[in-house]
Order: C-alpha cells, then structure tokens, then sequence
C-alpha cells in the first residue's frame, strides 16, 4: 500500500484535468442557463458561439505573436481575450437583432426558437470553418507547466510526478474571478437584479418599470464573454477545432440539465458533476489501484471502465438519469 | 391558380432542373440526384410525421439514419467464418447479461422502499453486473477481431437478402426511438431535443469503435446488391445488344440500368410510405395528433393520452428515418460510420421538412428533392463564385487560395440562410399544411 504516491497519481490523471475541464464546462453551462433563463430557449448556437469568439481571440493571438508582443510565461491568448469577447457580444447582439428579436415579439412558442437557434449554428460553424478552416489550430504559447512531472519528483522524491500545466491552473484561476464577478453582478447591481428579476417573474418584472430590451442585451452581453472565455480556454488546454466546439454541446447542457436549466449554482455544480464522471469513467485506474491495493491483488488490465471515445456516453446516460429522476435538476431549476 | 397547380408547377420546376443537370452534367449524376432525392424524401416523411403533425423537435435522425445502416450489414452481409463459435455467442451472452443486469437494477428500483438501503443495492447491482458483463465480453471481443483483422474482424450478418434489412433498420431505429421517448416525452420539448442529439452522437460513437459489430472506422465495403452488377450487364450480350439499339455504349447504359433499377426500388417504398403517411394524416388519429400539437392542454382534457401519442409518432417518425438509412447504405454498398456528420444527415433533413412545408407529405418530398439538388450543387456554384470573386487577384495570392479552399464550407452557410430566411419569411412552406 502506498497512499500517498495513489494520492499523487489520483490528483495528476483525475482531479487536476477534472476541475479545469469540470470549470470550462461549468462556464460554458453558465451561459446556457442565462439564455435559458432570460430568453426561454434553449440556444443550440452556444456551442459554436464559443467557437467563434475563440476564433477572433486567436486571429487576434496570432496579430500579437507576430508583433511580438507576449505576456511572458502566461499565454498571449489571455492578452487577446478581451478583443475575442468584443468580438462575440457584437456578433451575438447582431444575431439578436437581425433573427431572434423578431421571434420574441412575435411571442414564439421556444421550440421555433430552437430550430432558429439550430440555424444560427450552423451559419457559425460555417463562417467559422471559412475563416479559419476545419482543422486544428493550436495558439498556446509562453511557458507549457506551471510544475512538470519531472520537477515534481525531483522535489519530493516521490515516484509518481504531479504535472500542473499553465492552462490547467489559468483555467481554473479565471473560472473563479469570473464566477464571482457574475454572482456580484447578478446580485448587487441594478441590472443583475433586474435580470433576475425578469427571470423569475417576467410579467412583474415588466410593471415594475424594467425594460426587457436591456436585459435581453445585457444577458447576450454575458453569454458572450462567458462563451468566449470557456472557448478560449478549452481551446488552449487542449485544442481549437470547431467540431469539437458543437459536440461540447452535449456535455453543457447536460451540466446545466443536471444542474436545472435557469439556475447558474446549479450550472456550476451540473459542469464538474459532468466533468468528475467523464473523467473518472474513461480513466485506466490501473496505476492507482496498483498503489492501493494489497501485495499480489493488482489488477492486470487497465481498469478503464469505457473508453475514451464513450466520453460522450457518460454525459448522456447521466443526462437521462436526471430526466427520469429529477427533471428539475438538482437545484431545482424552473422547467419540467 | 389552385393549389393543384401550384404543386404540380413546383415539382415539375424540380423535375426540369433535375434534367437540365442530365443535358448539362451528365444522366449519371442526374439519375443519382434523383436516387438520393428519393431516399431524402423519405427521410422527411419521417421528420415530417414528427415534426408536422405532432410538433416534436427531433435532432438525431443522424443516429436513426446510421442505424438503419447497421441493419443493412448486419442482415445482408456473409458470416464471418469461426466468429459465432469463437466469440459470437459469448458476445450475445455478455450483452444479455447487461441488459438483465439494467433490468434487475429497474426492478430493485420499483420494488424496494426508497431509502439507503435501495440506493446501495441498486449501485450494487449495476457495479458487479457491469464487471461481470466485461468479464465475459471483453475476450469474447478480441477473439473475434483476431479473425484476419485486414478483411473481416467482425461478426460478420446472416448472409440474407439485402432488402430484408429495410424493414430490419426500421425496426433497429424504432427501438431506439422507443429508449429516448419513453424518457424524454412528456417533459419539456426542449429535452428532447437534447436527448436525441446526445443519442446520435453515441450511435455513431459505437459504431465507430465497436470493431466486433461492423469492422468501426475501417467500414464495411462490398455489400451485396438487389441490383445486377454493372460488369455483369456489359458482359450480357442481350444487354449489350438492347443498348446499341438505343444508341448508348454498354459501360454508360449499364451504369445508368443499374441507377434507374434503384430510382423504382426507391420510388416503390417512397409511394407505399406517402400512402400510409396520408392516409394517418387524414385518419382520425393524424387529426388526433394535430388538435394535440395545436393545443396540448385541450387535448389532454378531451381525455387524449398526449405523452403515448407522442411516444407513437416518434417511433414511427424514427423508424421512417432507419428504413431511409438502410436503403442508402445498400445503394452505396458500404458502411462508413466517419462519414455520419450531424450536417449532412440531420440538419440538411430539417431544412427540407422547413422549405417544402410542414405539415404536408407532399411538401416534405417537395424539400427532400430541392434541397438534396441545391447540396449538389451548391459546391461547384460555390467554387464558381470564389472564382469569380478572386478572378483580379494573383494565382500566388494567399487569400486567393484560401478563399477558394473555404468554398466547400459554404454549404453550411447557404443552408443555414435557407432555413432562417423562410422560418422567418415564409414559415409554412412551399407547400402549407392544409
């Protein structure tokens, strides 16, 4: 038995990749749920919304790099993030004006919404692919570990090594600041409280005075740098490929289903409920149990309960677990 | 001018572009557009039957349409020779065992008392189930991709006539269908819509890993045909004969046999499906179905089961769509799961439900073969307007190249454009519901 080397091993496979994925996912589920909570739409597009504010935030990366100008060890993307997001609030308040604007007044039944929604992405994707092509980008630079393997064990002396990339560390500092900025925002300003004020209650948040056009701005405005933020860094710890921007459509909302649809706590815990799973589901546990289990009872296989490929499984599976036990989700989202 | 009219002079619009295409282009693409218009027209009837009549939002006929694929090789395909007797039945076994242990998990579920003891002995049940179900299955799996991995691999089918398998993958997606319904209906439309697109993603997932059940990413090619061979008709000296009388060479005119051979075979199940699809539209259960999409609420107090007629619609919507994806994977005789992308086989279906007109039958195959033409040949418009557009620039140019590499992406954007501008311009249709 050797507890502390599984510990290590435990936190350098599963824990560390868990939050910073479980924290790109929890900031994409963020902006599902505003959409869903003050549009009353489930919006198919935010997949390729990410897609397309990480795009200007790359083009933008490159313009730098080739500049010359960089942040040191931290990445030139962040440098770029703040033109990326500026980027997707003009797109998405553009969408609304020129497609979903209509559909409100018209007082649309959601499911239409929906359908325009799936349209929307696919335009995204489209200009997206025109623009920067369907393949990989990769647009990480600065310094790729915050403490690599190797360092690790020459410090400890430990047999396993603990890597902690730059990425994984940027992604969940970021995740945190804008987490509580949003909370403030939602709860101790004016417009955060007229948005959950409109969310709640549509009808008396329209007599006491609030104007619905603001907040519908003020929500694309948000979904728009959350979207472009968790782009980003998905994009930098692992990679940009805008295909694989529409499949993490599946894992969002399946984190803020679980999470329940309109409910930002909720979205939170819904993304590392999914990220935690995946993970744990699709990870060999060979080397840790190795560790943890007593002299001559180490398992021979790997011990990968799915492949990696079924990734997409876990969501699912969980996502229908939900349906059939708690449609409201676990924090008691407004839909059934 | 009457509807009548209308209808006829939008299909015959279709019919002169399709034959424009066979003067200008060549009778061999033409005919395949009209191939595929048929088996397209048979996927918005199933789309349509969701979507018009009952108003359900379905986004994974990709998957319905893959496991209709599934069918085609599973039915018509030889069996590997040794793969039952090595691994087969144990893989069948292993299977079973995980579906009683999913059943055994439901069951504890319903009739034990809530509380820690039932969650303990649920996960209990599902956790050894799962190893036991690996246990068996995962030898079982590697003896049989051991078989000469290079050309089977697999379990191989049951060496049936290929036509059997249309029936079967609608029946395979209609199970499917069942799965997803049984949860996702009867809450809000919007998780249905997310259910089948997680379904769809999955579907393809296994067929993409599953080596043991259709050889993965490294397809299923040569299936057999319900049509001559084109070797064989030019090898025929009747054939040949009969085409010199025509004026055609034998390569070309059996080429172009073989397709309209496939165009009746097509069009023989798209006029069986078109009856039964109007006549359900016009029986009392289409009506039914459309005062239910109208007004959910007055027709759950009429005492209408909204959530079973839904389940019903689904199902049988999905199994329209297996049926369809069947018959494309025997027309291509191969099976090529990396080619299944939500674009192509989900997306393009809406949009020729929303252009032709949802609600009408008619107008479903009105789409079906307008959209399938315009995805053909949006690519090369595409590419003839890049060029145009970069015509002043220098061959050198970067963005020149680039401009005319991205044109294969235009056909996302065209289609997207589609389907907003008549959603928001003319959203019942070409052909309205009546």
């Amino acid at each position: 038995m050797d507890l502390l080397n599984a510990f290590i091993a435990l936190s350098n496979y599963v824990l560390i990749p868990g939050i910073a994925y479980g924290s790109q996912l929890a900031l994409g589920a963020l902006g599902v749920t505003l959409v869903y909570g003050i549009l009353r739409f489930s919006n198919f597009a935010h997949g390729d919304t990410m897609a397309m504010g990480t795009m200007a935030t790359i083009l933008v990366t490159w313009l730098f790099q080739s500049m010359g100008l960089s942040l040191g060890f931290l990445p030139t993307a962040l440098l770029a993030l703040p033109f990326g997001i500026a980027f997707a609030i003009l797109l998405l308040l553009g969408t609304d004006k020129v497609v979903y604007k209509f559909y409100r007044e018209q007082k649309a039944k959601p499911v239409i919404l929906v359908i325009v929604s799936l349209g929307v992405t696919f335009i995204y994707n489209g200009i997206t692919r025109f623009i920067i092509g369907a393949d990989d980008q990769n647009f990480l630079d600065g310094q790729r570990f915050i403490m690599s393997a190797r360092d690790f064990k020459e410090i400890t002396g430990l047999k396993e090594g603990l890597a902690f990339k730059t990425t994984q560390g940027i992604t969940i500092v970021t995740a945190i600041i804008v987490v509580v900025l949003l909370f403030w925002f939602l709860n101790k300003t004016r417009a955060g409280k007229s948005m959950r004020a409109y969310s709640d209650n549509e009808d008396l948040a329209l007599l006491s005075g609030i104007n619905p056009e603001r907040v519908v701005m003020i929500t694309w405005m948000i979904v728009a740098a959350l979207a472009t933020i968790a782009g980003t860094l998905y994009g930098l710890d692992k990679s940009f490929k805008p295909f694989t921007y529409f499949q993490l459509l599946l894992p969002i909302f399946a984190a803020a289903i679980v999470g329940g649809l309109g409910s930002p706590v909720g979205a939170i815990a819904g993304g590392f409920v999914i990220a935690f799973s995946e993970v744990t589901i699709t990870y060999a546990w060979k080397k840790v149990l190795g560790y943890v289990m007593p002299e001559g009872l180490e398992p021979d296989g790997l011990v990968q309960l799915m492949s990696t490929d079924y990734k997409f499984a876990v969501s699912f599976v969980i996502l229908l677990i939900v349906l059939l036990i708690k449609p409201t989700g676990l924090f008691k989202g407004k839909s059934v | 001018m009457t509807q009548t009219v209308k209808n006829t002079i939008l299909f015959a619009i279709i019919a002169l572009m399709i034959i424009y295409t066979g003067f200008e282009q060549s009778w061999n693409s033409a005919l395949l557009i009209i191939a595929m218009g048929l088996i397209s027209s048979i996927m918005a009837l199933g789309v349509n039957l969701q979507w018009g009549f009952a108003g359900l939002f379905n986004v994974g006929i990709m998957g319905f349409v893959a496991l209709g694929g599934l069918a085609a090789v599973l039915v018509s395909m030889k069996p590997t020779e040794g793969a039952w007797t090595t691994g087969g039945f144990a893989i069948v076994g292993a299977l079973l065992l995980g579906a009683a242990t999913v059943v055994a998990a439901v069951m504890l579920m319903k009739r034990m008392a809530p509380g820690m003891a039932r969650t303990l002995a649920v996960i209990a049940v599902l956790v050894i189930g799962f190893f036991v179900f690996r246990a068996v299955l995962d030898p079982a799996v590697e003896a049989v991709e051991a078989i000469s991995p290079a050309k089977t691999g697999y379990l191989g089918g049951l060496g049936l006539p290929v036509l059997i398998s249309w029936p079967v993958g609608g029946l395979f997606a209609a199970g499917a269908a069942w799965l997803i319904g049984k949860t996702a209906l009867g809450l809000r439309s919007d998780y249905l819509a997310i259910a089948t697109l997680g379904i769809a993603e999955i579907i393809i997932a296994v067929l993409k890993n599953e080596d043991w059940l259709s050889r993965g990413v490294k397809n299923v090619i040569g299936l057999p045909r319900p049509v001559p061979y084109e070797i064989d008709l030019q090898n025929d000296p009747s054939f040949v004969e009969r085409a010199a009388g025509f004026g055609f060479d034998p390569v070309e005119a059996s080429t172009l046999w073989v397709k309209l051979l496939y165009i009746a075979l097509f069009a023989t199940v798209l006029i069986i499906l078109l009856w039964m699809s109007q006549r359900a539209l016009h029986s009392p259960w289409g009506r039914m179905l459309r005062a239910i999409r109208d007004n959910e609420v007055a027709a759950e107090a009429m005492g209408k089961d909204v959530t079973a007629r839904h389940l019903q619609v689904f199902i049988l919507g999905s199994a329209i769509c297996g049926i369809a994806g069947a018959m494309m994977t025997t027309m291509d005789s191969q099976l090529t799961p990396g080619t299944y992308q939500p674009l192509r086989f989900t997306f393009l279906i809406w949009v020729m439900v929303i252009v032709g007109g949802s609600g009408n039958n008619f107008g479903a195959i009105l789409g079906g073969f307008l959209i399938w033409f315009l995805w053909v040949q949006v690519e090369p418009m595409g590419l003839w307007l890049m060029n145009l557009i970069t015509a002043g620039m220098a061959d050198t140019s970067a963005l020149k190249q680039h401009l005319i590499e991205s044109a294969a992406h235009m056909r996302l954007l065209t289609m997207g454009m589609v389907l907003l501008l008549v959603l928001r311009f003319s959203p019942r249709g070409l052909i309205p519901e009546r």
